[in-house]
Formats: structure tokens, sequence, C-alpha cells
């Protein structure tokens, strides 16, 4: 019961939250530079791990596709695994995986910090609104940079299964015989479906995160209890909702 | 509450507006069942110079974040100019300031923009006279030279001063002070002791400052309130003060350190071979 309840109430204010970021968004063209330095945090460095990530999952993928595709006589078809997976599926949720590790964990670190430091006080007496401030250009940055970074995963992770796919010699499939089969399957609306996905988890994965940083409560010891709590709620949601979103896009 | 003739004078433009009082009734608060303030009353008048003290953990610091608006009592009502305190409606009407006892600057902001961040987002003036607003809040408390730092290269004494320059950016109606001398010199005391009196009678501004430094308190205070176990037991002038014969404040005001005190010999006694 006590579990339910600290769960209920983690929704209510999480939700709050977002009404009270939603209600300043006015405020954003006067908040521009906060804007462009949520998205330097949130595109710039967290773009070369996704590259990383994204080309190591093509591989995979374009490897265990060809293993099982080649009993068929169908390995011609990598492509189009590859490209559908990454599009549809691999490349928003990694992205957004990544996402919660690297810039989630970060911005409730800086939050929880700012709250058991008094900074959020310090806000508070001064009528300055978190959610104006500190929450809503990170809201505003993710939606604009979630559907860059899961395009060059996806990019990058269609060009890592081509490299297996023309230099694994059980493969040996032309780069030109595999983004065609890419091409013929994997449609612009695959690809959109999945850009819509990665906003969904950007967005929630952030809002998540704000929210458990600004409620953090005792000494810096919670800071790291605060992170841990941020980065596995938001992989639990990425997951569950990935099925809802699924379902609806489906 | 409010006396008509009283009025504070904005300390930059010169500005005048209505000086504030503050009325605590019958204030309780209690963390997981344990009563930290016990019925606690008392008033604030607009443009005085009001000091709590009291031993450490005897709830002052509590009772100012509960004035600050930043918590709410367990029972009873604190009024800010009649209004609640906790509102954003109210902080839109009464400028507050809160010298918090630790600073709690913004430490991803450097210390002019830990200042301009507040007039900034409250768009009072241009970059040119938020500026000038800054560096003269800064040249009041010594510290202009250090405005392009982060707080994390300074040291205790000047994160208060930065600390204290960044509530009078605020133009504060009513300025409240957390240990506003704690880890300063002497001399720096002495300043911060006068700036709170100049701010009183050059500005008017109301303010309410907890504090262990006896000399700040019986100088420039109009008042003095003295908590403990979270009651407070006695309120009065500094004169009153200095005359009580209640052997509570008498100890606390004049403290005297005994080594031959019962806790040192019980200590000695336990002490391993």
């Amino acid at each position: 019961m006590k579990q339910l309840n600290i769960v209920l109430q983690g929704v209510g204010s999480t939700v709050q939250l977002l009404f009270r970021s939603l209600s300043y968004a006015g405020t954003l063209p006067r908040q521009w530079p906060r804007f462009i330095e949520q998205c330097y945090m949130i595109g710039y460095t967290t773009l070369p791990i996704v590259a990383i990530l994204s080309f190591f999952i093509g591989t995979v993928l374009a490897l265990e596709a060809g293993y099982s595709m080649s009993d068929f006589g169908a390995k011609e078809y990598i492509g189009s695994l590859v490209g559908l997976s990454m599009a549809r599926e691999l490349g928003p949720m990694m992205t957004a995986v990544l996402l919660a590790g690297r810039v989630g964990s970060a911005i409730t670190a800086e939050l929880a910090s700012m709250k058991v430091y008094q900074e959020i006080d310090a806000l508070t007496i001064m009528n300055i609104p978190a959610a104006k401030i500190l929450v809503l250009p990170r809201l505003a940055a993710v939606l604009v940079m979630m559907p860059v970074l899961t395009v060059i995963s996806n990019i990058v992770g269609w060009f890592g299964g081509s490299v297996v796919a023309r230099y694994v010699s059980s493969l040996g499939i032309s780069p030109e015989a595999y983004f065609a089969a890419l091409r013929h399957f994997t449609k612009f609306k695959d690809v959109m479906n999945g850009v819509e996905k990665a906003e969904v988890f950007g967005f929630v994965v952030v809002l998540v995160c704000c929210n458990i940083g600004l409620n953090t409560k005792g000494g810096p010891r919670e800071i790291g209890a605060a992170v841990t709590r941020a980065v596995v709620t938001s992989l639990i949601l990425i997951l569950v909702l990935d099925y809802f979103v699924t379902k609806v896009l489906v | 509450m409010d006396s008509p003739c009283s009025k504070t004078r904005n300390p930059f433009t010169g500005a005048e507006a209505n000086a504030v009082g503050v009325k605590v009734d019958a204030v309780c608060k209690s963390y997981a069942g344990v009563e930290v303030l016990k019925d606690i009353t008392f008033e604030v008048q607009p443009s005085e110079i009001f000091v709590l003290m009291g031993p450490s953990g005897s709830g002052k610091s509590v009772l100012l974040r509960h004035i600050a608006g930043l918590e709410l009592p367990t029972s009873g009502t604190i009024a800010v100019d009649g209004l609640d305190p906790s509102l954003e409606a109210t902080r839109d009407r009464v400028r507050l300031a809160l010298v918090f006892q630790d600073g709690a600057l913004f430490n991803s902001l450097s210390v002019y923009d830990n200042l301009a961040l507040y007039p900034r987002e409250h768009r009072s003036g241009d970059e040119k006279a938020i500026r000038e607003r800054v560096m003269h809040s800064l040249r009041i408390l010594s510290v202009e030279d250090s405005v392009n730092k982060f707080p994390s290269e300074l040291s205790g004494g000047m994160k208060k001063r930065v600390s204290i320059a960044r509530a009078l950016v605020t133009e504060p109606q009513l300025l409240l002070y957390d240990e506003p001398t704690s880890e300063l010199d002497p001399v720096m005391s002495a300043t911060i002791s006068e700036i709170i009196a100049t701010l009183k009678n050059e500005y008017s501004v109301t303010s309410l400052v907890v504090t262990h430094d006896r000399a700040l308190a019986l100088t420039i205070s109009n008042r003095v309130g003295i908590l403990m176990d979270g009651e407070l037991v006695t309120l009065g002038t500094p004169d009153d003060l200095n005359k009580s014969k209640d052997p509570r404040i008498v100890d606390f005001l004049n403290p005297k350190i005994d080594i031959k005190h019962p806790r040192f010999k019980e200590l000695e006694t336990q002490a391993p071979a």
C-alpha cells in the first residue's frame, strides 16, 4: 500500500510538473540561450555514444539475420530486416535508453544537487519557478533533438549492417543489393513511426528525471539514490511505453 | 499591522513601497511526530529589525523557512503583509529575500549571473541598468572583485557576502537572514550588522535575523525573541533581555566555560585506560 502511494505521488507530481512547465511555454523565446545549451547537452554530447552503439546494433542485426536467413536462401533481404528493425524499434529505443543513462542521470543529479543545496529554495524565494527555467528548456530541447538523434542512429545502424553484409565472407552482399532491399521494405512512414516513438520516450525520460531531481529530499547521499531511481524508472517507462506506442502506431 | 507612514525606499532607484510586517500566529510544526515548533506567536512590525536567537536545534531556521513560505506549518498561520507567504501571488506583491546560511548560490552561474538572475527574469531594466544594480550591490558588500568568479572559487565568508548582495539586488521589502555573520571575521560581521541597520534606517526594510551573534542581536535589533526547544521563551528589547533574571536567558546570553563541570568528570571516568 505504501509503495502504491509512492508511485501515485510520483505520477501526480510528474503530471503537475508537466502542466506547470507548459504554462510557461510563452517564455521560451526569451529563454533561447538556455534552450540552445540544453540542445547541446542533449544532442551533441549524446551523439557519439548513440553513433557507436547504433553502428554495432546494425552489425549484430545483419550478422544474426544473415545467419538465420541463409538457411532459407533469403540473405539478400538482410537490408530489409536491418532497415525496419532500426527504424521502427531499435533506433528510437536505444536512443532513448542512452538518453536516460547519459542525459537523464545528469539532469537528475544536477537538479537534486540544486534541491539539496537549497538553490531551488532560492529560486522559489525569488519567485522564479524551477519549472520555467530548469524544466521547460529541457523539454523543448529534447523534442527538437530526439528526432535528430534517432534519424542519425538509424542511418549509422543501417550503415553498420551494410558493412557486415559486405565483408563477412558467409554473407557477401553488395551495398547496392543491401540498400535496395532496405529501400524497398523500409518506408518513410516506418522512419516517422520510430521518430514519434522517440519523441514520446525522450519527453517522458526528461520529465521524469526532472521531477525526481526536484523532489529529492535529504542530504548529498540522496542525490545518488535519486539518480539511480530516475534511470531505473526511465528504463521501465521506455519499455512499457514502447508496447503501448507501438500498439497505437501499428 | 501596516503602518501608513512606513515606506521602504528602493536603494537603487529611490522608489517607495509600503514597509511590510510579519504576523506569526500559534504556529506549530511536527516532523514524523516530533514537534519542532510549539505554538509560536509574535509580530514583526514594518521597518523593524527583529532578531531570533536560541541554541542550535531550537527551531530558528525552521521558523524562518516557514516565514519565507518554503514550508507550511502543521497548524497556525503566518502572514507577510497580511498575505500567505507560501503563495506565488504573495511573492509577486511583496518583495521578499532570504539570505541562506550556506549562501545557496547557483553553482553553475558566475557571481555576476547569480545577482543578475532576478532582475533579468523579472525584466527590471535593460542589461546596462542590471549591470549597474549588480555592481552597486557587490560594492556595498566589498565583493566587486569576485564578479567573474564562480561560487566554487569563493570562501565561505565570500559566499555569504555575495548571498547578501544577491538579496539586495531583489530590492526587498522584507529581508530574512539565516545566520548572516557565521563564518565571517569580526570586521565583516560588524559590516553586515551595519548593512542590516542601514537598510532599516535609510530604506525602512523590515529585517528578521536568525543568529547566534550576541553583539549583532543586542546592538542593532529593535526586539529579540529567544527560541528554546521549539518554544518562544522570551520576547523583548535588547535592554529587557540584558535585565532578564530568567536563568535560561542569563545562561544563554552569558555562557560560562566550566572545565570542572560534572559532565567532564563523567567523561574522564569513562575514558579508556
